[in-house]
């Protein structure tokens, strides 16, 4: 991944430095123009669906993270959540493999996919627990959203959908009010600078239309009444391996790199009506910047801001101690025991451990509810006279 | 009864022209109105209707509201128009000859001087200078009359409050030595300044000029709390320094790396732990002020940068420009871990020991400039600095090739960086202002004072922002739940505000520092408590499928009812009219 990076770089950065006559001239410029004020992205997919047949649905997702990746933003910032049942699943004719090109051309799996949240954690609450920021505070840092006022958030999401809600794993559904509400929660709490969603189901537009909270910008794979459809099957996996509307996404996120200066139009108008079946549709009513001057890479890449150091401190440099310390480190290596493995388990002790006493409980409701109920009974039966042989 | 045999007798009279269905009618009316089953079965029905409408409905209503703990929503929304005065204790003191002697018979006295923050924001500030004027005692006389300020400085005897947030300024005679001409004050490293003195008739008024003067630029200025205020106050595009500092947190994590691409030619040594004690240590403990500090450092192998630098014939080495320089921490990043357990944000500090193939590596600015630091920062995440080997090590046939990184340079380029990262920029003064060196821990204690009082400021704007969203929250989403936890919580938070608007007022920096640590931390937890969040948003269609199959089977009887007695009783009204 990294090797990839440098062998690709030098060619951009230089086309990027013959291109432009007076660079500096032209950087000052365009930082004022396109400076977005963030100074972090974080990304939140979320894939809806499980199953064998919902294969499309993970692939989008893993095709999704695989770019965002590629842009820069690192894994300790991504927040993916897959119901991760394709990979494995006894269905599958190529184990450990989830492909997103017909003929298998490119596998979305590979080996350093970090899933956040997988199979039936992927639920509706534990979505907006992200969102939100309210997770259990056993939760660690890799399943948290730790977005700031600077933080530039993409969240994408994919799955079956209807006209107002999102299916989450066929046993949930989230409406879109409940969506408006979580954004306008982060919004309170300046979770976010500016906020991207993108939303590739059936009816996707309705997901966006209660949106109320600023600098949010949404698109969506289809409009209300209209079905979004996949892309192509794959006759040796036996599915369907991508959704159109994320596929055509993705052809057109293959030519960004992360010095790109393509900007948010040109994403409105990927994947037409001819090519995606279904009317692609966005909102922007609610950003304050003109999509414009918006950059592809404020979003699904991590651009930081930088600036040179000029100054430094001085400090009188201590001399004496520092050899001393560095003395003193190899001498601890020398002196430390190497530990025998089985020397830190106390087997012995956990064999002869003798079992705990259970305390013991005095029947529970139901018992008593059970026998009050015979007992009840018996003596309507039987009458209440009877009564008097129990006392 | 008597009715029904005047009834009957009426029928009978009348007989030949009554119909049988009228006499039937008419017998079955009475019968109607006065069987006692009847009469039973009616007010059975009404004992139904009125217990469901008297005591079921306001039951239902009680208990499928979402319960609510007292929140003090009044308090909460006084917040957003708070007063905040900040109160700079400042001690004055006069010695033998800078002032008039008229006016130096009014000493001891107390100055207030109250001035307004303008900030585009709904909170107001104050800043409050309290001056205690008073004459100097003989240790102080005897300190002031060395040659140099620096010695006169370390000659003073420690002031008896040297509390966060005070300052101690020495007026010394106009015609004093000590200053060099030009200058009009001296701004030591710690908290005391020296201000040239004033003779005539408004020497008094001067003199306290140039004291405000010097005191605001040690401690409270606009630039200070505005960068405090920063996402409060309406955003201006152009202004990069609101985005520089890190957020006010209770604990940050500072991690050392030392990156080093090419094993294969260096064995980079560092002695992070030597360097850590003696240079970033007292710097931490100073800071220490204002969070937990915790630090670690690491080695990584095979690091490289995501760019690859550029070679420059004429000196024969590599440059990086400036502008891709953003490219560079992306791939770095994936490596660099952070601890699982903590939340507190980290902040990176990168050493760059460049490949052989790629040495030496310099840093070139817009202008193609070489940075002297050959080091970069980023604000809110970090910085690095690329350590050059020295050449002359490569005169060997043994590789790898041993490398001492020569710490010093390496922790003064961190040090600022770290400084520039909290917002503490080097300071600009005005002309006649001579500043003197920062100590060796490399923070003026006033600059520290400067941090505390931003940051104390920024606790309170958060503490007010989170308490009003919560309670705008609660207004707008009706299904969320307050447990008693969260209400405490709420509660304890507008306390311990109150404590630190108090103490601000008062000028106990410390104290009230910590009490506006606990308010964020008390409103936080209570804002994202997990119990608070409102998963049962249902909407009206989805409302009416849960309580129609249970409400309408009780219900149809009773309306059934309800609607049969009224019909009866018109009837029988009607009938009654037109018998009587």
């Amino acid at each position: 991944m990294l090797s990839k990076c440098v062998v690709d770089c030098p060619e951009l950065c230089l086309a990027y430095l013959t291109s432009f006559p007076s660079p500096s001239v032209w950087q000052d410029q365009a930082e004022q123009l396109f400076k977005s004020g963030h100074t972090n992205n974080w990304a939140v997919l979320v894939c809806t669906s499980r199953f064998w047949f919902n294969y499309r649905h993970v692939a989008n997702t893993l095709s999704v993270y695989r770019s965002v990746k590629r842009l820069g933003i690192p894994d300790s910032h991504i927040v993916l959540m897959l119901a991760d049942d394709m990979a494995c699943n006894p269905r599958n004719p190529k184990p450990a493999t989830v492909f997103s090109h017909k003929n298998m051309e490119l596998n979305v799996y590979g080996d350093d996919v970090e899933v956040d949240y997988r199979s039936y954690e992927v639920t509706v609450e534990n979505f907006l627990r992200v969102l939100t920021g309210r997770v259990p505070p056993s939760a660690p840092r890799s399943k948290r959203l730790l977005s700031d006022d600077r933080s530039n958030v993409l969240i994408y999401m994919t799955g079956h959908g209807g006209n107002g809600f999102l299916k989450f794993q066929d046993s949930e559904e989230i409406t879109n009010v409940e969506l408006a509400d979580a954004f306008e929660q982060m919004w309170q709490k300046r979770r976010y600078h500016e906020m991207l969603f993108i939303i590739d189901t059936c009816q996707g537009a309705s997901m966006y239309e209660r949106f109320y909270s600023p600098n949010v910008m949404a698109l969506a794979s289809s409009q209300v009444g209209e079905d979004s459809l996949s892309h192509q099957p794959d006759l040796a996996i036996g599915v369907h391996l991508m959704d159109r509307y994320t596929f055509y996404v993705l052809e057109f996120l293959e030519e960004i790199h992360p010095a790109s200066q393509a900007n948010m139009n040109d994403l409105f108008q990927v994947c037409p009506k001819s090519l995606c079946v279904s009317t692609p549709g966005h909102r922007t009513d609610l950003f304050q910047r003109n999509p414009q001057n918006v950059l592809i890479t404020d979003f699904f890449g991590s651009v930081r801001k930088v600036e040179l150091t000029t100054e430094t401190v001085s400090l009188k440099p201590d001399l004496s101690s520092m050899g001393y310390s560095h003395l003193k480190c190899h001498e601890d290596e020398e002196l430390a025991e190497p530990l025998s493995y089985a020397a830190q388990l106390p087997v012995a002790q956990i064999i002869h451990q003798k079992p705990k006493p259970k305390e013991w409980h005095p029947p529970g409701g139901f018992i008593l509810g059970l026998w009050a109920l015979i007992l009840m009974v018996f003596f309507k039966t039987y009458g209440i006279k009877h009564m008097k042989y129990v006392f | 009864m008597a009715e029904g045999r005047m009834l009957g007798e009426r029928a009978r009279v009348e007989r030949p022209r009554l119909e049988r269905g009228d006499r039937e009618r008419n017998q079955a009316l009475p019968a109607l109105i006065l069987d006692p089953e009847k009469i039973r079965g009616k007010h059975a029905a009404l004992c139904f209707a009125t217990m469901a409408v008297m005591l079921g409905l306001p039951l239902w209503w009680k208990t499928t509201e979402t319960y609510r703990a007292a929140l003090p929503y009044s308090q909460i929304s006084e917040l957003d128009s708070l007063l905040l005065r900040l109160r700079v204790p400042v001690s004055v003191v006069f010695v033998q000859g800078s002032l008039p002697i008229v006016d130096q018979q009014k000493l001891p006295f107390t100055i207030v001087n109250e001035r307004d923050i303008p900030l585009k924001c709904k909170m107001r500030l104050k800043s409050r200078f309290q001056q205690a004027y008073r004459m100097a005692g003989s240790s102080e006389e005897n300190a002031l009359k060395k040659d140099t300020v620096q010695e006169a400085e370390a000659a003073l005897p420690l002031p008896k409050e040297d509390s966060l947030g005070s300052l101690n300024i020495f007026v010394i005679p106009e015609k004093s030595s000590l200053l060099p001409q030009d200058k009009m004050s001296y701004i030591g490293p710690k908290r005391t300044a020296f201000v040239r003195g004033a003779h005539g008739r408004q020497a008094l008024t001067v003199i306290g000029q140039k004291i405000l003067q010097v005191a605001q630029a040690m401690s409270l200025t606009e630039e200070v709390l505005a960068s405090a205020l920063g996402d409060r106050l309406p955003e201006d595009k152009l202004n990069l320094d609101k985005r520089r500092p890190l957020k006010s947190s209770l604990g940050y994590e500072i991690t050392f790396s030392l990156l080093n691409p090419d094993p294969k030619s260096h064995e980079v040594h560092w002695d992070i732990e030597g360097a850590v004690e003696n240079y970033v240590q007292p710097f931490m403990s100073l800071l220490s002020a204002i969070g937990n500090f915790s630090m670690d450092s690491q080695v990584l192998y095979y690091a490289m940068l995501g760019v690859t630098p550029r070679f420059d014939a004429a000196t024969s080495s590599y440059t990086l420009a400036a502008h891709s320089l953003p490219h560079v921490i992306n791939p770095v990043e994936a490596r660099l871990g952070s601890r699982a357990a903590s939340l507190y944000p980290v902040i990176n500090f990168l050493l760059y020991v460049p490949e052989r193939a790629h040495s030496p590596l310099y840093i070139q600015d817009k202008d193609g400039a070489r940075v002297t630091t050959n080091a970069f920062h980023s604000p809110r995440w970090g910085g690095i600095m690329v350590y050059n080997v020295d050449p002359s090590a490569y005169n060997t046939t043994r590789y790898p090739v041993k490398v001492n990184v020569d710490m010093v340079p390496v922790m003064e380029v961190f040090l600022s960086q770290m400084r520039l990262l909290f917002g503490v920029p080097h300071p600009q003064m005005p002309e006649n202002f001579l500043l003197g060196s920062p100590p060796s821990e490399g923070l003026r204690y006033w600059e520290l004072d400067r941090l505390v009082w931003a940051r104390a400021v920024e606790n309170l704007a958060t503490v007010i922002t989170t308490l009003t969203s919560l309670a705008e929250l609660l207004d707008k989403i009706g299904n969320i739940v307050i447990k008693d936890d969260v209400a405490s919580e709420v509660y304890r938070a507008m306390d311990a505000f109150q404590e630190a608007a108090l103490e601000l007022s008062a000028g106990n920096l410390e104290v009230a520092f910590r009490a506006s640590r606990e308010a964020v931390t008390s409103s936080e937890k209570a804002f994202f408590d997990p119990s608070l969040l409102h998963l049962l948003y249902f909407p009206d269609d989805q409302k009416f499928a849960i309580y129609i199959p249970l409400f309408l089977p009780m219900a149809v009887p009773i309306f059934l009812s309800m609607i049969k007695i009224i019909v009866e009783n018109q009837k029988a009204r009607k009938d009654m009219e037109k018998v009587d």
